[in-house]
């Protein structure tokens, strides 16, 4: 007896199929055009995801929770969300970064093509079900990231950057994998669901074991300290194009991770990852915020402002409840609209032969282009959390949950860590509005659709912090 | 008992050969002894009616990855005198594993008291069984979505290799046969008129 397959036994999987085809086709595409018509490419992968959108959106789940191909696949409201999500930031990556390839040279359709198949892993994450498409996704994503941090083969930077990335992922790679065995071995299946409902009892030793493998496999794809090295000299070696997207779009899929395997699958050992969690996040906020307070340059400053972050987002998950859950994807979200905003001024303040990387190439940054200044200083303001901005309502809904839960000693030292940030953020503030020019700074360039496009980001994360209910309802409704 | 005769045989060779390959001096050698592993584990697989994964070893493995050691082994001088000095220093790691292993081997062994009998092992399949087509089979239905997205994986490894390593370098001279083809005698040769000289 063999299983049939019917339409609507993939109709929910159409947008993992519809990006693997047009990964298919942009490369063919690329390989007969691409060196005539250099553009081409990016306009194309630009159209891929208007069209993925809608896909996703005329098949989205919008109450039911299907699984396909034996239980490996799950599509559900919350992947939805996030697929959106994911290509709204996709979008916003490209459009942002491609003017900078292209002063560097490095617009290729090899570019586009690995942003895709960085998506696919993104997708494949955020509907897995089963340990294997977990690993697959991870293995998807981290592969095209480790080329696109190389992609500027004339940069020696780029290429030490990436082997570290390479060589700490594999190792990564590797005790995700060694965990997942052992959670297989001791409780028979490889799938999310059936692993939720097995895990009912104490655990065994065994299994707790397994459980520190996959749960340093998390921390250290987040970035979280003590498995964050790689971090800061991947975000600085890279084409801050590249930068900007790692810095947003994979965190999605991390999301999916801890969310998927832990709260999920693995929610029957809840009380064991919430402390080993717990650690990783307390030294995170701290570590990240003590070490950003040294930095000189911008990338690796928004490098440990990550590392922060991810201690934050953590949190969330300490606190173990849905609510706590909620409180991580909205942080999540709202980190990447920020980051998005962030490593988008980075960018397009960059010019050909010019990097705008350092913190000394902002002083006096609104005397020079008040436009992004300003987008910058919404950035800062909203990652440290100050009221008006959508940072704001993040870092209080993941306090919220951890006061519910009664954190008590988590809720202090979150607070401090970000009374801490405050200090260098507001830093670059000063630096961009009241410090001098310095001299021979070349002008930035005037860019209307790229200027227009990251004035609205900045924007959103005025708008979602001045109304941050309908975002907030959205997280709290899909995983409550 | 010819079955145990075979696997007994191979069984002596594939040790005598894993053994050929941490003890030969010549790297070259080494690598030899390792094809030969490979080529009978594949006969102990096919001996356990498993033929698919007999010929993908050694099609892989032998065929593809070996061939590759091969080629680095004797294409790259390494200087192994260098690459082995030191090697002693990290003699009690080995000596750790190696303990660690027997110890396993012997559980295996004895495993017996937990209830597994493994001695007696599993009852021969049907002759008309393929191992070939009940792979097929898992493949591309229980399996379809890792199988495809593990080939995306493949693609996206093979997209990566080539934009890091393949660069087009300037001044490589390269023939271009179509323009080749299509040369005119004025491309090539210049007439030029002028006056005959005078004889001397």
């Amino acid at each position: 007896m063999q299983p049939t397959f019917t339409w609507s036994g993939v109709a929910p999987a159409l947008p993992e199929i519809y990006l693997a085809a047009a990964i298919c086709v942009l490369l063919m595409v690329e390989v007969f055009f691409g060196e005539r018509r250099r553009g081409l490419t990016g306009t194309l992968t630009l159209l891929a995801i208007a069209g993925g959108a809608a896909l996703t959106l005329a098949c989205a789940q919008v109450d039911a929770r299907v699984t396909l191909f034996s239980g490996m696949y799950v599509a559900d409201p919350l992947g939805t969300v996030l697929k959106l999500f994911a290509f709204l930031f996709l979008a916003l990556a490209l459009l942002y970064s491609r003017a900078y390839l292209e002063q560097r040279d490095i617009l290729r359709g090899e570019f586009y093509v690995l942003a895709l198949s960085a998506l696919l892993g993104v997708f494949v994450l955020v509907s897995a079900n089963s340990l294997l498409s977990v690993y697959i996704g991870v293995e998807l994503l981290a592969l095209s990231v480790y080329a696109m941090v190389a992609f500027d083969r004339t940069s020696g930077v780029a290429a030490e950057s990436a082997m570290k990335y390479f060589v700490l992922g594999a190792i990564a790679s590797g005790t995700l994998i060694y965990g997942m065995s052992m959670v297989y071995g001791l409780s028979g299946t490889l799938r999310l669901d059936d692993l939720a409902a097995r895990l009912t009892e104490a655990p065994s030793l065994g299994l707790v074991l397994g459980l520190v493998f996959i749960v340093v496999a998390v921390g250290f794809k987040f970035g979280a300290v003590p498995f964050h090295m790689w971090l800061p000299d991947v975000y600085h070696g890279a084409p801050t194009a590249v930068t900007l997207f790692i810095a947003t779009v994979p965190k999605i899929a991390y999301f999916a991770l801890a969310f998927r395997l832990l709260a999920y699958g693995l929610g029957g050992l809840t009380g064991s990852w919430t402390q080993m969690l717990a650690v990783l996040a307390v030294l995170s906020l701290v570590v990240g915020t003590v070490i950003a307070l040294a930095q000189t340059n911008i990338k690796r400053l928004l490098a440990y402002s990550a590392v922060a972050n991810v201690g934050f987002l953590l949190l969330g998950f300490v606190a173990g409840t849905p609510t706590g859950y909620g409180a991580a994807l909205y942080y999540m979200l709202a980190y990447v609209i920020v980051t998005l905003a962030g490593f988008g001024v980075v960018v397009v303040a960059s010019r050909r032969g010019f990097e705008a990387d350092e913190l000394e190439h902002y002083k006096g940054f609104h005397a020079r282009d008040p436009m992004l200044a300003l987008s910058m200083m919404v950035v800062m303001f909203s990652t440290a959390g100050v009221p008006p901005f959508i940072g704001f309502w993040a870092k209080l809904r993941i306090i919220e949950a951890l006061w519910e839960t009664g954190h008590l000693w988590l809720v202090i030292i979150a607070a401090a860590a970000s009374v801490v940030g405050l200090f260098y953020y507001l830093r670059v503030v000063k630096l961009m509005y009241f410090d001098a020019v310095p001299a021979g700074l070349p002008a930035t360039e005037k860019r209307t659709g790229v200027r227009f496009a990251l004035g609205l980001n900045a924007l959103a994360v005025l708008a979602l912090g001045v109304v941050p209910n309908p975002l907030l309802e959205l997280c709290e409704r899909l995983l409550g | 008992m010819l079955i145990q005769i075979l696997f007994y045989g191979f069984s002596l060779v594939l040790v005598a050969a894993a053994l050929g390959v941490i003890a030969a001096r010549n790297p070259v050698h080494s690598v030899l002894s390792l094809v030969l592993c490979f080529v009978t584990s594949a006969a102990i697989w096919l001996l356990f009616e498993a033929e698919f994964l007999a010929v993908v070893l050694v099609l892989v493995y032998v065929g593809a990855v070996m061939v590759l050691f091969l080629f680095v082994v004797m294409m790259l001088n390494v200087d192994f005198e260098q690459l082995r000095g030191g090697f002693t220093r990290y003699a009690w790691l080995g000596w750790i594993t190696a303990a660690v292993v027997i110890v396993e081997i012997v559980g295996v062994v004895t495993a017996k008291r937990l209830g597994v009998d493994v001695s007696r092992g599993a009852a021969p399949l049907p002759a008309d069984y393929s191992n070939t087509e009940a792979l097929g089979h898992v493949l591309y239905t229980e399996y379809v979505y890792a199988f495809e997205l593990a080939g995306m994986l493949l693609l996206v490894a093979i997209v990566a290799a080539i934009t890091l390593t393949m660069r087009r370098r300037v001044g490589l001279k390269v023939q271009n046969v179509s323009r080749q083809v299509s040369v005119k005698p004025g491309d090539r040769v210049r007439l030029v008129k002028m006056p005959a000289e005078k004889r001397q």
